[in-house]
């Protein structure tokens, strides 16, 4: 009996291995700066070119800090939500505009509707790989001392606001 | 008739001239316009690397670092625009002295190891380095003792006396017969 019980516990632990591995995504790279430090920055908006917003002007709340373009299709996905969470009034988002123009920028906002506290230009997205962004859209959740404290990769949805964003935001605001 | 075909013929050797003339004339218009920026700027064709060293040692460095956009191009292959920021930002930093160790660092604060096609030797990748070993060890560990299981199965095992008679009679009938 043993010689076909093994075998089948071997194909089994083999079978829960890669169906693991197929459920994993790629895409999901860890960022190695949750809970560090958010890199500092200091930035021009998007609307007003004269007035720059520093990474330190937020400490002592909870921000979001989206990195979208207009040039990023995957960013008209998950801006209504964005619009919906800034209308809530829950947590103040930042724009991080990831080399864009300026001009076309401003006018995909118009379009879409405005969801930023703050919109900030990189235009050559040098804060872009301080903070580690390598696909548009991004979200980072950063604390009132400044942490980092979660990464989301890709459009925002509404299961990740839900299960994620939502309840990581009142616990660093309580 | 036959002036007819005269009249037509030289039509159409005069549309074939004019076909022609056109053709060259525009292709030495495209010659002179692509002549222009040579003739122009001749002094100043810049070579595609600035310095040969730094973009030797730039490529050195990135053929080793994994672009996390199209993940199976290292940094040096890929023609996606992340890994283009990247390089640039390798190269200002060697322009800036920076050594190699240094570069890798900046991009591991900010990417992870995952940038790395090397992975580093720490705990959470102990059985990254060490996985293959114990499979190896295990197999041949089960090889060894299946082997030495098998040996002893192979070993004679004495006959019973009843056994001994039975075969005995059957080697008698058969040679009888």
């Amino acid at each position: 009996m043993t010689r076909f019980l093994l075998p089948l516990a071997i194909f089994s632990v083999l079978v829960v291995f890669l169906g693991v591995g197929l459920t994993l995504n790629p895409r999901q790279v860890p960022s190695p700066l949750v809970d560090k430090p958010a890199p500092v920055f200091q930035l021009n908006h998007l609307h007003d070119p004269d007035k720059t917003l520093m990474s330190q002007d937020n400490l002592g709340k909870v921000w979001l800090l989206n990195v979208w373009a207009s040039w990023c299709v995957a960013c008209r996905d998950e801006h209504p939500l964005l619009v919906q969470l800034a209308k809530a009034k829950i947590v103040p988002i930042y724009g991080l505009n990831y080399k864009d123009q300026r001009d076309t920028a401003i006018q995909w906002l118009k379009q879409y509707g405005d969801p930023y506290t703050v919109s900030i230009v990189d235009a050559d997205g040098k804060v872009g790989i301080d903070y580690g962004v390598y696909g548009v859209p991004e979200t980072y959740i950063i604390d009132k001392q400044g942490i980092i404290r979660y990464k989301h990769i890709g459009p925002v949805t509404v299961k990740s606001l839900e299960d994620k964003i939502l309840p990581l935001i009142k616990e660093l605001q309580g | 008739m036959y002036k007819f075909e005269v009249a037509a013929n030289s039509f159409i050797l005069q549309n074939r001239i004019d076909h022609y003339s056109k053709f060259i004339k525009q292709l030495i218009a495209v010659l002179f316009v692509a002549l222009v920026p040579l003739i122009s700027f001749a002094n100043e064709a810049v070579p595609v690397a600035e310095d040969p060293v730094l973009e030797k040692r730039l490529i050195d460095l990135s053929e080793n670092l994994r672009c996390l956009v199209c993940q199976n191009e290292s940094l040096a292959g890929s023609r996606a625009d992340f890994a283009n920021d990247l390089r640039r930002e390798m190269r200002e930093q060697m322009k800036a002295n920076k050594s190699d160790e240094e570069i890798i660092d900046f991009l591991v604060a900010r990417y992870g190891d995952f940038v790395l096609y090397n992975p580093p030797f720490k705990t959470t990748t102990l059985l990254l380095w060490f996985g293959p070993l114990i499979l190896f060890l295990g197999a041949t560990i089960g090889l060894i003792i299946y082997l030495r299981r098998r040996r002893t199965q192979l070993e004679d095992i004495p006959l019973s006396e009843s056994q001994r008679l039975e075969a005995e009679a059957l080697i008698n009938k058969t040679n009888k017969e």
